[in-house]
């Protein structure tokens, strides 16, 4: 056990790393998927709609395997930590964009309207009328798509990026303990999930004060 | 390397019969999840703390760890114990578990949010509380809950995947097994995804009917 646990150290890391990475890539995708679905434009739409569609419609598992061990073959080559970033980012983003959306169309159509009939631009009405709003609507949502996010982290491990899960899977291998190496991976996503649920409560607490 | 699509054909079969092992994964799964979630949710809102609290760690433990996870704890843990199951009933259990805990989470809310006088106009007829909450309680409360219930069975869909990673011959393994001979992954695990993405279709067309007669029963 102690002889394992140093691995398990590293690899939470490795994990946390991914976490970050997928998590600020996601909500640029995000950001983007929103204003394409939410446009004026008709081509902008449907290709919001269609990145929404997709990515959610298939699993993330086959995303990753597409990017990685597909993508050579139409000139990208990623080494696996790269390509866990961007294929669980990119499917991240689409879960986040309904998020957003849906944040962004509850904010009451009223308070469109009545910035519009105030002078405002339909950007300036956003901006400083629907965003503050649907701001304060979408930090627990998306604090969900976090910790869902989080755990999909695991799935690199199928590409043999050495985090969490990986680790545990070579060491119930070699040590034929499945049951402790489940706990100590288990409960260190629980510590990185937790630390997560306490950002996103704060940043909420923060976003309600206004 | 170019695309090369008119490898496909020859290996056809054996992705189609991939994805109906998907399929019947997921029907199985669902299932155990479905019957799974409504008991976890009986017992966490029912039975005495000795009972309870194993089961709150149990849930404790599923919700906060990834599937894959999971997975490699239930296949390698039930041979470690000397339970050789076959990996696909390995896959069945696992994902119809990581499900059942997201279900019961749901059923909690729902059976809490069938009206009191029900169960009480239930006891008054005469009802056992085992038989009040059977035929009248727990009816109400599925029926209320099916929409999210449905969502979580189309992830259980694309959360399939997953077991090709523990051995079991779905379509993922299955796309492998093809590219292993191939060395054609893009072409195969596209044509993999467009697959999943008509079940995936097909299983929103069923739950948006079920819903519309949930309605319409009101």
């Amino acid at each position: 056990m102690q002889r394992v646990f140093p691995f398990f150290l590293e690899a939470a890391w490795v994990t946390i790393l991914l976490s970050l990475l997928t998590a600020i890539l996601g909500l640029v995708c995000a950001i983007l998927g929103t204003f394409a679905r939410l446009s004026r434009f008709w081509a902008l739409r449907m290709l919001g709609a269609t990145y929404v569609s997709i990515f959610r419609g298939t699993p993330a598992l086959i995303q990753l395997f597409i990017l990685y061990f597909g993508g050579p073959q139409i000139g990208i080559q990623l080494d696996a930590f790269e390509a866990g970033v961007i294929g669980l980012g990119v499917n991240v983003g689409a879960y986040m964009t309904e998020t957003m959306r849906g944040a962004i169309i509850s904010v009451d159509k009223g308070q469109a309207e009545a910035a519009r009939t105030l002078g405002m631009s339909r950007w300036q009405a956003m901006r400083s009328v629907i965003l503050p709003q649907a701001m304060r609507l979408m930090i627990r949502p998306l604090g969900v798509n976090l910790n869902t996010l989080v755990k999909s982290t695991a799935l690199v491990a199928a590409i043999s990026v050495v985090e969490l899960t990986y680790t545990a899977q070579r060491y119930i291998g070699s040590t034929y303990k499945p049951f402790e190496m489940f706990l100590i991976a288990g409960v260190l996503y629980m510590i990185i999930i937790y630390i997560v649920g306490l950002g996103v409560a704060w940043a909420d607490r923060k976003a309600q004060l206004h | 390397m170019g695309l090369d699509f008119s490898v496909i054909p020859k290996y056809l079969d054996i992705v189609l019969i991939g994805a109906l092992w998907t399929i019947a994964i997921t029907l199985g799964a669902a299932v155990v999840s479905f019957f799974g979630g409504i008991f976890l949710a009986i017992v966490a809102l029912y039975a005495p703390a000795f009972v309870r609290w194993p089961f709150r760690v149990f849930s404790f433990l599923f919700l906060g760890t990834p599937l894959l996870l999971q997975l490699f704890l239930i296949y390698f843990g039930l041979v470690q114990i000397g339970i050789d199951v076959p990996a696909f009933v390995a896959g069945v259990v696992g994902l119809g578990l990581h499900f059942a805990v997201y279900n019961s989470e749901l059923f909690q809310t729902s059976i809490l949010a069938v009206d009191k006088g029900q169960t009480e106009a239930a006891r008054t007829l005469g009802l056992s509380r085992m038989q009040a909450l059977r035929t009248v309680v727990i009816p109400q409360a599925v029926r209320d809950v099916i929409p999210p219930i449905g969502n979580n069975m189309i992830a259980l869909l694309k959360d399939s995947a997953l077991v090709s990673v523990i051995g079991v011959s779905e379509l993922t393994l299955s796309a492998q097994r093809a590219i292993g001979s191939t060395y054609r992954p893009f072409e195969f695990y596209v044509l993999v995804a467009a697959i999943y993405y008509i079940i995936n279709l097909g299983m929103e067309a069923v739950l948006r009917r079920v819903e519309r007669r949930i309605q319409a029963s009101r």
